[in-house]
């Protein structure tokens, strides 16, 4: 009984904190443009709103459709459930866990993309044909941080791997191949816009386009799901948390994935959306500082 | 000490890297100016104590890598007027996948080559041979005369890079003389870029390749 409770308590812990990300930054975006702003909550209305409605097919449509953004978030919700979230540990912790939350995460953009490419029409393929081919360097630089951390710790139990020995230059340049995995991930300023409805330039948006009432609901707390993994991931990747009391460390991974917002909100804000030939260059940058951080990892005492 | 002087080598290392992937010709004399300073500054981290010899060593290679060649470059692409734009022969992801293999195969050969013992747990070799690497490939992927002037001047660092090694054993003067030998390179390099320029109209050394009468 005492497990069912815990893991219900982490579902609501994940679920319910989630939405708050993406309102957080575009509050951060507002206030570094002078404006006021949606309140930060806006996304949980919005959620709401989504699941009253109606669902609207279109005719060409197989039951994928509404399957795919489902899968995509259970899927995202089970690899939410591997990741240790700071003292309280991870419900579900098994040796290799590493490799099957890769595999989830794939999972769900596989089933987006399918779901996108089920309507039929050709702007969606052309998202997720996007999507899939930026994920390719996108997901070789995640693998390759995870590998970073498995040499560091001799570990591929994420409990284990993410809990650093201590700061140096393989954990700062960790960080910063993490963080620009995370803004490509969540497809965030210099690799897609969130918030462009400009066909040419669209990935991610493209591919839900076609989806309303409750799927559309799914696909977008998922996203903001996907954004608190990261967030989390890269926080207890980098920061040494062991040492501390558990509510000093509960502190220091909130205070953590405040400070991955807010820098996320601050990225949007400065920089501007890069030219889509330049974006697998900048994935290549951020698979590059994870590999030199698995160099560092690798070499570790002897250097 | 060591962790200090690896640091400042992986910057350089980092360096490579950017002036790799730059698309833009400014960018690029700034990341070989810049690798060239932090170079500059690391005869003073192995010299335990201060000698006045290897402080104008210092001095000399951050002026001259630093500002004066850097100038150079600068006046040339305005004096030149030519386009900013970096011309690859190849890609800049494929160039920069070489640099990092040759980075990490740089690393695992240094660990394998029979070192003194003082260098044994820094990162000098590998540094060496992976800024080596790096310039080769912008003097051989880039058509425009200034970016090969820049894998030059990469290239070069990978050299000193390699002769810190024997810092102790090397006088001054030879320091000093890699130095002009430099400068005057960069000279020479900018009057002929001046010729290609006044010849062709462009900078691109791909028109220097087919022979005319």
């Amino acid at each position: 009984m005492d497990v069912v409770l815990d893991i219900l308590l982490r579902l609501a812990f994940w679920l319910l904190l989630a939405p708050l990300l993406p309102g957080i930054i575009t509050k951060v975006k507002a206030w570094v443009a002078g404006r006021r702003g949606p309140p930060v909550l806006q996304l949980y209305y919005d959620l709401i709103k989504l699941w009253r409605k109606g669902v609207v097919l279109s005719t060409a449509v197989s039951p994928g459709h509404v399957a795919g953004p489902a899968i995509a978030w259970v899927a995202i919700v089970g690899a939410a459930l591997l990741l240790p979230a700071g003292p309280a540990g991870a419900p579900l912790a098994f040796r290799g866990d590493a490799l099957m939350f890769v595999y989830l995460l794939a999972l769900a953009r596989f089933c987006t993309s399918s779901a996108a490419l089920d309507t039929g029409s050709a702007f969606e393929g052309m998202g997720a044909a996007r999507e899939v081919s930026y994920a390719v360097i996108g997901e070789a630089a995640l693998i390759t941080a995870l590998l970073a951390l498995s040499v560091q710790t001799h570990s591929i139990s994420l409990t284990t791997m993410l809990a650093p020995p201590a700061a140096g230059s393989g954990a700062a340049l960790l960080a910063a191949g993490l963080f620009w995995v995370l803004l490509a991930e969540n497809c965030r300023v210099p690799f897609d816009d969130p918030t462009t409805h400009l066909e040419l330039t669209m990935i991610h948006e493209v591919m839900v386009l076609d989806h309303s009432g409750p799927p559309l609901a799914a696909i977008l707390h998922g996203a903001a799901l996907k954004l608190l993994l990261f967030s989390v991931l890269l926080a207890q990747a980098v920061l040494p948390m062991e040492t501390l009391s558990p509510l000093a460390a509960a502190g220091e991974l909130g205070a953590s994935i405040l400070v991955i917002t807010v820098g996320v909100g601050l990225v949007e804000s400065l920089l501007a959306r890069l030219a889509f030939r330049r974006v697998p260059l900048l994935l290549t940058t951020a698979f590059l500082l994870n590999l030199f951080a698995l160099l560092v990892a690798w070499k570790g005492g002897r250097l | 000490m060591t962790n200090t002087l690896n640091l400042f080598i992986g910057l350089a290392m980092g360096l490579n890297l950017v002036a790799l992937a730059s698309s833009r010709l400014p960018s690029m004399i700034r990341a070989a100016a810049l690798q060239g300073m932090v170079l500059g500054i690391l005869p003073l981290l192995i010299e335990h104590d201060f000698q006045w010899m290897v402080g104008l060593v210092a001095v000399g290679t951050i002026a001259v890598k630093g500002f004066v060649i850097p100038h150079l470059l600068r006046r040339a692409l305005r004096a030149a007027n030519i386009d900013r734009e970096v011309k690859p022969l190849i890609g800049f992801v494929p160039s920069l996948l070489l640099g990092a293999a040759a980075a990490v195969g740089a690393v695992a050969l240094g660990g394998a080559l029979p070192l003194l013992p003082e260098h044994a747990g820094s990162l000098l070799v590998a540094g060496s041979f992976a800024t080596v690497v790096a310039g080769f490939l912008l003097l051989m992927g880039r058509s425009k005369a200034i970016s090969q002037v820049c894998g030059y001047l990469i290239l070069e660092n990978g050299i000193y890079l390699f002769g810190l090694l024997l810092i102790r054993s090397t006088p001054l003067l030879v320091e000093a003389g890699i130095l002009l030998d430099l400068t005057v390179a960069v000279f020479v390099i900018g009057i002929i870029m001046d010729r290609i320029q006044k010849e062709f109209d462009t900078l691109d050394t791909n028109k220097l390749t087919s022979l005319r009468e």
